[in-house]
């Protein structure tokens, strides 16, 4: 046998034989990319692992794209995580239909009465606590200042969807570029259509349909919304190209002030900087934060919020640790010291008094206050019938399809399910 | 078959025959099982649907769409991509100065990642700052965004396909240029046959075995094109820039209809199985 030979040999024999491990293996795959998030997670897991002799709790990373695309292998398989990261909604139904996840009803009851109601509610599959929520967003639009100001527009006079309109033509007139969008990934089109079917159907809207009542999802509701949309497209209030432009751009292209307002989660104040022209974005006084408009004689309010709701799931063959660690992680002090660092916004109560940063802190009060909170349309509905949404957002801001056809779109996507 | 026939047979057949089984024969027969399916990839395939859906996938104006935009894709590959290949083959292949440094250049774009050349052509059919921008300034009219016109944006995926893929094709006449004995080009050169007569009654008939892989590399590339696809448009806008891979990947996969994506797999299968026998069978059946 050579001598390279034997070392793979060796090699191989080292690899098959890892050391049996005395200690319990926690794994948790998530997909931040967040470093403040990152941060603080891998300080929880060292701190459990420093307190719990003989637990060893791992934060693992998959990119966005590629852990959606594993996980329903890695569930069927041996090597699935302990706890993953959800988006909640019809992927984690079906998850749960599965048979893939623990019932933790009665191991978190504690838990869950410190955290906000809604976030735990969209963890529970037929009243059944599945998972740990623990950051919740929102929506809203991000609107530069200065650009307002030269346009002459007052971001506290818009309050119905009129208003919000008029301003559009006003900053049109001004020469700037009212909105930037990212709509070559379509989701981001689909905050505009998710928010008016919630102020036009109210917080119903979005339940009746998946139940089918009313028409289902050709309810006046959801066609309105198209309608809506359409007429704000057709002021052509987006930069030119937007059905091409990534997300990320879009980002760079409100920190570059080279549009005015963007809708969005609060991932935005995070990403406008490093995609800008300058790489160093607008300055976060410079940001404001505008409610997303009523519109005359809808159902819903202004204070009923859309955004997204991110927890842990448990997988049925984890470690009762895996369990114990999430009763950890939901601590107050951790929810606080994310606040504080404004890596993201948790959901434990009270958590909301410890942001310094102002415009984190008008997100989370937005939230604590919220009158419905809805999670993205897109997670809500899963990923088959969500798409559709997103698809049908962008062609009918674009002319491309009627409100009738996209509403018809999205219900039978539902009826395929 | 002599004893030692069949001891090879018996020690170097199970291995071949088990990746192929296990790669191959296995994973194909499940597509076309989970393809009877409504099945979003958790848990076990219960709802059967029979052929729907393949009902739904023919009903379907986004993979009718992908199906003509993969026979685009073949008709640019075989009337511009090969004969340009060629055109530049032959001036690279001969012994001439710098000859070498070209055929690296032209055979460059093959090397770069798929992902990588989408995304660097993103950027070059960007309206405001890529290479339509030099032409709208200088004529002073409004920006022009190819990759969200939906009429001409799958001419940004065939300018970068032919872009891609023809340093490969290139290097394939190259090759096959420099395996033709140069006495008969000299021999007919002093009989006096032109330029064009020795290409057409020697060059290319020689080069014959080459041109029909070629050919046959650039189709079943074609089918399969994808990789190029997501970076550079993700199918957009409107859905008028997806292959039959990408819509197996937009509308199977990351929909989780994977019943669905599955018959889509099972009709290109059929489609790339048919043209690989078929063309091998009548066409390189010499070769």
């Amino acid at each position: 046998m050579t001598l390279r030979k034997s070392l793979f040999v060796a090699a191989c024999i080292a690899a098959f034989s890892a050391p049996a491990f005395a200690d319990t293996n926690v794994t948790v795959l998530h997909v931040s990319e967040n470093p403040a998030q990152r941060g603080l997670w891998e300080k929880i897991a060292a701190d459990y692992n420093a307190s719990h002799k003989g637990v060893n709790v791992q934060m693992k990373y998959l990119e966005n794209e590629a852990f959606k695309a594993k996980l329903p292998t890695m569930l069927q398989s041996d090597s699935r995580p302990d706890l993953f990261y959800s988006w909640a909604g019809g992927v984690m139904q079906a998850q749960d239909k599965a048979g893939f996840l623990k019932d933790i009803t009665a191991d978190v009851a504690t838990v869950d009465q410190t955290l906000s109601p809604t976030a735990v509610d969209a963890f529970k599959v037929d009243g059944k606590v599945v998972g740990v929520p623990f950051e919740q967003g929102e929506v809203v639009f991000y609107y530069n200042k200065k650009l307002f100001e030269k346009a002459g527009v007052k971001a506290e006079d818009i309050k119905s969807w009129d208003d919000f309109l008029a301003a559009v033509k006003k900053l049109k007139a001004a020469g700037i570029t009212p909105i930037a969008v990212g709509a070559g990934e379509k989701w981001p089109m689909h905050f505009y259509y998710s928010y008016l079917v919630m102020r036009l159907g109210g917080e119903h809207a979005l339940t009746d349909a998946k139940a089918g009542k009313d028409g289902g999802f050709k309810s006046p509701a959801f066609v309105d919304a198209g309608k809506r949309l359409r007429e704000l497209a057709a002021l052509e209030p987006f930069q030119p190209g937007y059905l091409q432009t990534s997300h990320a751009q879009s980002s760079g292209i409100f920190g570059d002030g080279k549009a005015a307002m963007d809708l969005m989660g609060q991932w935005l104040l995070g990403m406008q900087a490093p995609n800008s022209a300058s790489g160093k974005g607008l300055p976060e006084e410079d940001i404001g934060i505008l409610s997303f408009p009523v519109v005359a004689g809808g159902k819903g309010k202004a204070t009923d919020t859309l955004g997204g709701i991110n927890g842990w799931l448990v997988s049925k063959s984890a470690p009762p640790e895996a369990v114990d660690f999430l009763k950890f992680f939901s601590q107050e002090k951790y929810a606080k010291e994310a606040a504080a660092s404004a890596a993201y916004i948790p959901v434990v109560k009270g958590a909301d008094a410890s942001f310094t940063n102002p415009l984190f802190k008008r997100l989370a009060s937005d939230l604590a206050a919220t009158t419905y909170h809805q999670n993205f349309f897109d997670q809500d509905l899963g990923p088959s019938v969500g798409r559709v949404i997103n698809d049908v957002s962008v062609a009918v801001a674009a002319g491309e399809m009627t409100p009738e056809a996209a509403a018809a779109a999205i219900q039978e996507a539902a009826d395929q399910q | 078959m002599s004893a030692n026939g069949w001891t090879t047979l018996v020690v170097f057949l199970p291995p071949a025959l088990l990746i192929f089984t296990v790669f191959v024969a296995l994973p194909m027969t499940e597509a076309a099982w989970y393809g009877f399916f409504n099945w979003n990839g958790y848990g076990r395939p219960e709802k059967f649907v029979g052929l729907k859906n393949y009902q739904q996938l023919f009903g379907n104006a986004t993979f009718l769409r992908s199906l003509v935009n993969n026979g685009l894709i073949i008709a640019v590959s075989l009337l511009v991509q090969l004969p340009l290949a060629l055109g530049i083959a032959m001036m690279v292949a001969g012994r001439i100065v710098g000859a070498a440094w070209f055929r690296m250049i032209f055979f460059l774009p093959y090397i770069l990642a798929d992902v990588a050349a989408g995304l660097i052509w993103r950027f070059m059919f960007d309206g405001g700052f890529g290479l339509p921008s030099l032409v709208t300034g200088a004529l002073g009219i409004a920006p022009y965004y190819l990759l969200a016109d939906k009429t001409w944006a799958f001419s940004a995926v065939l300018i970068v396909t032919l872009w891609k893929y023809f340093g490969f094709h290139m290097m394939l006449y190259v090759a096959g240029l420099q395996s033709i004995d140069k006495s008969l080009l000299e021999a007919a050169e002093m009989d006096g046959a032109s330029a064009f007569q020795r290409f057409w009654h020697i060059t290319l008939p020689l080069l014959g075995p080459m041109i029909r892989l070629s050919i046959f590399f650039s189709v079943v590339g074609a089918l399969q094109l994808f990789d190029v696809i997501v970076p550079l448009t993700g199918g957009g806008p409107f859905e008028t820039t997806n292959t039959m891979v990408s819509f197996l990947y937009y509308f199977g996969i990351t929909r989780m209809r994977v019943g669905f994506g599955s018959a889509v797999g099972v009709v290109l299968f059929i489609i790339c199985v048919t043209f690989a026998f078929g063309y091998r069978r009548i066409f390189m059946r010499d070769d």
